[in-house]
């Protein structure tokens, strides 16, 4: 296999894809205050139904709605029973995740292994020819140039805008929110459902773009749980989260190339050793928070932050 | 709470799931009744098929009841599948064991106790992770879940490859005289149902019984409260970590040596996972908790037949269970909703 | 301008507030002083629609209304000062002084929150995080943002609680700027001297009842009368114990837990005593009792004597979600208060909480649930729960919502077992029972003892002076 850097970073934009929409979709979530751990699940089931109705429709377009609209639903129904009716979002997150995970097999079954529609790449008219850049970063499909401007959008919406600033303040202080004449659990279920629905987007994004196909397993797996650490990882900054998930990305990307290289090992071992490798990176960067070496600490700052105050915590109005 | 409350409670949650997922059978053209057959064929109409569900429920039970630890103690033990695995590699250690001139049955018990001790270590990283590091135990506990998946894939076609040939199928066999005890036309060995009843009334005696059971309450309850009774809430959630490892290794250790007499890859089944969703549904009470496993134990034998019979993919037990503890949620929800609004 | 004509509040059983009348007036500063526990917070929370009254009327430039959340509060113009600001500590200053504006212009708003800097001569960066300010900036934020949004009745709770003189003074320029450009002024407050020094009346609370009203000039002595229950001056204490040998020594411990935490604090209690700890909320006594009985570590200092866990026991204010574990029966918490075997049968603890729900009247039964329980039920339990060889019993509000009734029973209980060897130590908001019910009494100020004496040497006056900070320039 030829490796050149500009191929080498056009692979990893697009294996990191539908985690960065993942991540940040849940960064969203967890900025207003809500946990919400179906991720895992809600991918597979985003998946499972894009690819369904954009066999069914020969249409891409109606695939991703659809995912988003599956996603926002299971963040529907956390939003209700996790931040309404104020069971811990923890339980509700981890039914959430296997219920999610056995539907799409479930109803997915019948599509398994089937041709359906897959996205095709777009190369963007003269940036594309941009030597270098051009390969790396204009010629995709509309999946990563959307994950790609998701992540400025993300930002921009969260530091930048009257909307953003309310989320955020919902997660840090809700009674403060209320002082101030807003509903923060209103606020808080919007972004839930929000959330959710990039997070299905995710899903599609796989089963129509970047893993075609649908089947049991169809190789999404794990990914969810990956995307929940990137948001620590990442410090609850969209730019970190993603910065996290290109991570990520090269890790995966090197477990494939090493497959090629060292023969003598087993190639599952390359492909299971990116999750433990990335969870590991996450608790060194807490085990560093603790540590006394400054120098370390300094610079393990950039790479962390801290939860919103509200995180996981269940608001009752006074 | 009184008995007629909690009748109601069981009535309206398998009202609301078995509706749900009836309604969606019909939107898909399936006879739900149809399907409560199969079921109830695959699960318990033969002798063979029930045994194939105590199978199930022998490895679900130990699990549950390590999570029941965990739980009282206020702990999210994620790390269940991890400690199954490391249970399962340490009772393999002792399996593989030459020349001890250890008679089988020591060696066997040998293998189970080093099973409990190799989840008890894993359990005890994640609460280590967690007291010392402050690493949340759901992300302790996953990175450690799949760090034990590499380590059994490392072993399985490293160390203690087949002879000749590396094979995802698992490690050798064990010897014969090292696998347990199972009779003619069974398909359990009597030893692990005996070994795994008496483990769920000492979980049962300890949590509902005993001094230490309502210290792990009191600590999971309201840990700075605790302190002012005497305890030490951070040691006791530790021991609460090393006893739910300990008992999911356990899980890990009857399924090498009563089951499969092998190491193999997927030697935890989605036992783990499936665990929280019982112990959640039971709503962190212990009396429940056996039975939870035996109904969700016959969704998952009985759906085995549902490919073959029905062409319907068998994930549908999960669905099922999954619907389960989510009506059981908002129930609660809903419940306490009430109570407040009074 | 506001009116109050006869507003109630009742929780429950409990009435917070009984036909509290009052005006506040455009261009005016209207105090509302009283001990805690007086219902002043609870009058402020009505005020600001986070919870409704219970009877009375509230009027608003002659008309009727009604407020039912924050936002009904906010648009007739009421804005509140927390006494723990309700901001974002993690926001930078300029969010925060945007969350919730309808004109989101990071432009705009910066040159207000400057402009606004410049009027009342706040110095703030809008950069900066909120958390790194001090209490007196995220004080000055927060006027700033209610003036902003055209507030025009301002509700301040306790506003110098934790800041420094200097942001007083700032603080109290800009309400008197505030005054002169027509803002109604609601001022809530402990502290005498403030009050004589800003308002043009005052109303005092006792109780949940309206206990005096005054206008300048204030007759001070009468004030202090009205706040606190008149007793005769020179009441001897009610209970007499002879001091004997140290039991707990505190060596220049220091901590930065809570407010005010504790600023380097000595002191030696004796067997044989009940001190009681006097002070403003949040002045140091309860990270005082923490760190005795070993909840807090202090960062310096040396805390020596009764550290065995068996030896002392603490009973927090907040009696069911600090000190009782909800969830757990009467008897499970028998069973752990005492050394028993390691299996518990059903008979475990039976008699002993059996005994104890009698001895104490505790109503309920071994198997009741904690969280059933009523404040009066969960103190009994509570001091049921101390073994009988404990030496030190640590008190946060031991009467704190107990009736009259209870609170005697309470006291009587806790001297009779007071043994020769023990001794008490507890904080309460309440001088009566300070004066009543101790030998000694500690006054904290800011996180140090600003008087220790013997409660026969010390009086109402001196008390009140103390804890209103008045006595520093003399020590």
């Amino acid at each position: 296999m030829e490796v050149s850097i500009p191929s080498l970073i056009a692979a990893i934009l697009v294996m990191a894809a539908p985690l960065v929409l993942a991540a940040l979709g849940e960064t969203l979530t967890e900025k207003a205050g809500v946990v919400n751990l179906s991720l895992d699940g809600t991918i597979l089931l985003g998946a499972m139904s894009g690819f369904l109705v954009a066999s069914e429709s020969q249409s891409a377009l109606l695939g991703f709605i659809a995912a988003a609209s599956t996603g926002a639903s299971v963040g529907a129904v956390l939003a209700v029973i996790g931040v309404r009716l104020g069971q811990s979002q923890v339980a509700v997150g981890f039914a959430l995740t296997f219920l999610c995970r056995d539907l799409a097999y479930f109803l997915g079954n019948p599509y398994a292994r089937q041709q359906g529609p897959q996205l095709e790449t777009l190369p963007i008219p003269i940036l594309s020819n941009i030597p270098f850049l051009g390969e790396a970063f204009f010629s995709h499909s509309i999946v990563v140039y959307v994950s790609l401007l998701a992540i400025p959008g993300c930002y921009y919406f969260l530091y930048h805008t009257r909307q953003g600033l309310i989320l955020r303040s919902v997660g840090e202080n809700p009674d403060g929110c209320w002082a101030r004449g807003i509903n923060p659990l209103k606020v808080q279920v919007l972004y839930t459902v929000i959330g959710g629905g990039m997070v299905g987007l995710a899903g599609a994004a796989f089963s129509l773009a970047v893993k075609p196909g649908w089947g049991h397993p169809q190789g999404c797996e794990g990914i969810g749980w990956i995307a929940l650490a990137l948001v620590i990882f990442g410090g609850w900054n969209p730019v970190r989260v993603a910065a996290g998930a290109y991570f990520f990305g090269m890790l995966q990307l090197l477990g494939i190339y090493f497959q090629d290289y060292f023969t003598t090992i087993p190639p599952q071992i390359f492909q299971v050793a990116p999750f433990p490798l990335m969870i590991f990176a996450l608790i060194l960067i807490n085990l560093g928070h603790k540590s006394r070496n400054k120098k370390l600490t300094g610079w393990i700052e950039l790479f962390s932050g801290r939860p919103p105050k509200w995180l996981g915590k269940t608001y009752k109005p006074a | 709470m009184s008995i007629i409350l909690q009748m109601r409670r069981i009535v309206m949650i398998s009202v609301l799931a078995l509706s749900a997922v009836s309604l969606l059978l019909m939107l898909l053209g399936i006879s739900p009744l149809t399907i409560g057959i199969t079921l109830a064929k695959g699960s318990i109409f033969s002798w063979l098929k029930f045994n194939h569900v105590l199978s199930v429920w022998i490895p679900l039970l130990l699990c549950s009841c390590g999570l029941l630890f965990t739980f009282r103690a206020g702990l999210w033990n994620i790390g269940v599948e991890g400690q199954v695995i490391c249970g399962a590699i340490g009772a393999t250690l002792v399996l593989r064991l030459d020349n001890t001139g250890l008679p089988p049955a020591a060696l066997l018990s040998l293998a189970l106790f080093s099973s409990f001790l190799a989840g008890g270590l894993w359990g005890a990283s994640a609460g280590l992770l967690k007291t010392r590091g402050g690493v949340n135990e759901i992300f302790g506990g996953l990175g450690l879940n799949f760090v034990a998946q590499g380590a059994v894939l490392w072993l399985i076609l490293g160390p203690w490859k087949r002879a000749g040939m590396a094979s995802m199928s698992g490690t050798d066999l064990f010897p014969r005289e090292l696998w347990m005890w199972v009779p003619q036309g069974w398909r359990v060995a009597p030893a692990a149902i005996v070994l795994v009843i008496i483990i769920f009334l000492l979980t049962s005696l300890i949590l509902n019984a005993s001094q230490f059971g309502l210290k792990i309450k009191a600590a999971g309850f309201n840990p700075q409260a605790s302190r002012l009774f005497g305890i030490r809430p951070n040691l006791i959630c530790f021991m609460a970590m090393i006893i739910g490892g300990g008992l999911a290794g356990l899980a890990g250790g009857v399924q090498v040596s009563c089951v499969y007499h092998r190491l193999i890859p997927s030697i935890s089944s989605g036992y783990g996972y499936l665990a929280l969703l019982v112990v959640m549904l039971a709503g962190y009470k212990v009396a429940p908790v056996p039975i939870i496993c035996l109904l969700f134990a016959c969704l998952a034998a009985g759906s085995i037949q549902l490919p073959i019979t029905l062409q319907v993919d068998s994930s549908l037990s999960g669905v099922i269970q999954g619907a389960l503890v989510l009506s059981g949620l908002l129930v609660y929800g809903l419940q306490q909703g009430k109570r407040r609004g009074h | 301008m506001i009116e109050l004509a006869d507003i109630s509040k009742n929780f429950g059983k409990v009435q917070a507030l009984h036909k509290v009348s009052l005006k506040v007036h455009n261009s005016s500063i209207h105090g509302i002083i009283g001990e805690n526990g007086a219902g002043k917070s609870t009058l402020m929370k009505i005020l600001t629609g986070f919870i409704s009254k219970s009877g009375g009327d509230f009027f608003f430039h002659s008309e009727s209304i009604d407020l039912h959340s924050p936002k009904d509060a906010r648009k007739i113009g009421i804005g509140m000062l927390y006494q723990e600001p309700l901001d974002f500590p993690q926001l930078s200053v300029l969010d925060n002084f945007m969350v919730g504006t309808a004109d989101f212009s990071p432009v705009n708003q910066r040159a207000a929150l400057s402009r606004l800097c410049t009027n009342f001569g706040f110095n703030l960066n809008p950069e900066s995080k909120v958390e790194e300010l001090t209490v007196g900036e995220r004080q000055q934020l927060e006027l700033m943002r209610l003036i902003r949004d055209g507030a025009k009745i301002l509700i301040l709770d306790e506003p110098t609680s934790g800041i420094s003189e200097k942001q007083q003074e700032l603080l109290f320029g800009a309400l008197r700027r505030l005054r002169n450009d027509g803002v109604a002024i609601l001022l809530v407050s402990h502290k005498l001297e403030e009050i004589e020094l800003l308002c043009d009346e005052v109303t005092v609370l006792r109780h949940g009842k309206m206990a005096g009203y005054q206008k300048r000039p204030f007759d001070r002595e009468e004030m202090l009368h009205t706040m606190f229950d008149t007793l005769p001056v020179s009441q001897p204490p009610a209970v007499k114990h002879i001091a004997g040998d140290p039991l707990l020594n505190f060596h220049k411990v220091t901590s930065h837990v809570g407010r005010s935490g504790l600023n380097s604090v000595s002191t030696t209690i004796r067997s044989g005593e009940v001190v009681g700890l006097a002070g403003v909320d949040g002045s140091g006594q309860s990270v005082f009792l923490r760190s005795a009985f070993g909840l807090l570590q202090p960062e310096s200092g040396r805390i020596s004597g009764c550290r065995e866990v068996t030896t002392r026991a603490f009973i927090p204010a907040d009696r069911l979600t600090e000190g009782l574990i909800p969830g757990l029966t009467i008897r499970e918490h028998h069973i752990l208060s005492k050394k028993s075997g390691p299996i518990i049968t059903s008979k475990s603890g039976l008699e002993k909480t059996r005994d104890a729900i009698k001895t104490y009247s505790i109503r309920g039964t071994s198997e009741t649930e904690v969280e059933n329980l009523s404040g009066g039920n969960l103190q009994r339990l509570l001091l049921s729960l101390i073994p009988a060889d404990i030496q030190l019993i640590l008190m946060e509000s031991p009467t704190r919502g107990l009736d009259v009734q209870s609170a005697a029973w309470t006291w009587k209980h806790l001297h009779a077992r007071l043994k020769a060897e023990g001794a008490i130590i507890f904080a309460s908001p309440d001088f009566e029972e300070i004066m009543e019910q101790s030998t000694r009494i500690l006054v904290f100020y800011n996180g140090s003892i600003t008087l220790d004496t013997p409660t026969k040497a010390t009086n109402y006056q001196q008390l009140s002076r103390a804890v209103t900070g008045e006595d520093n320039q003399q020590q």
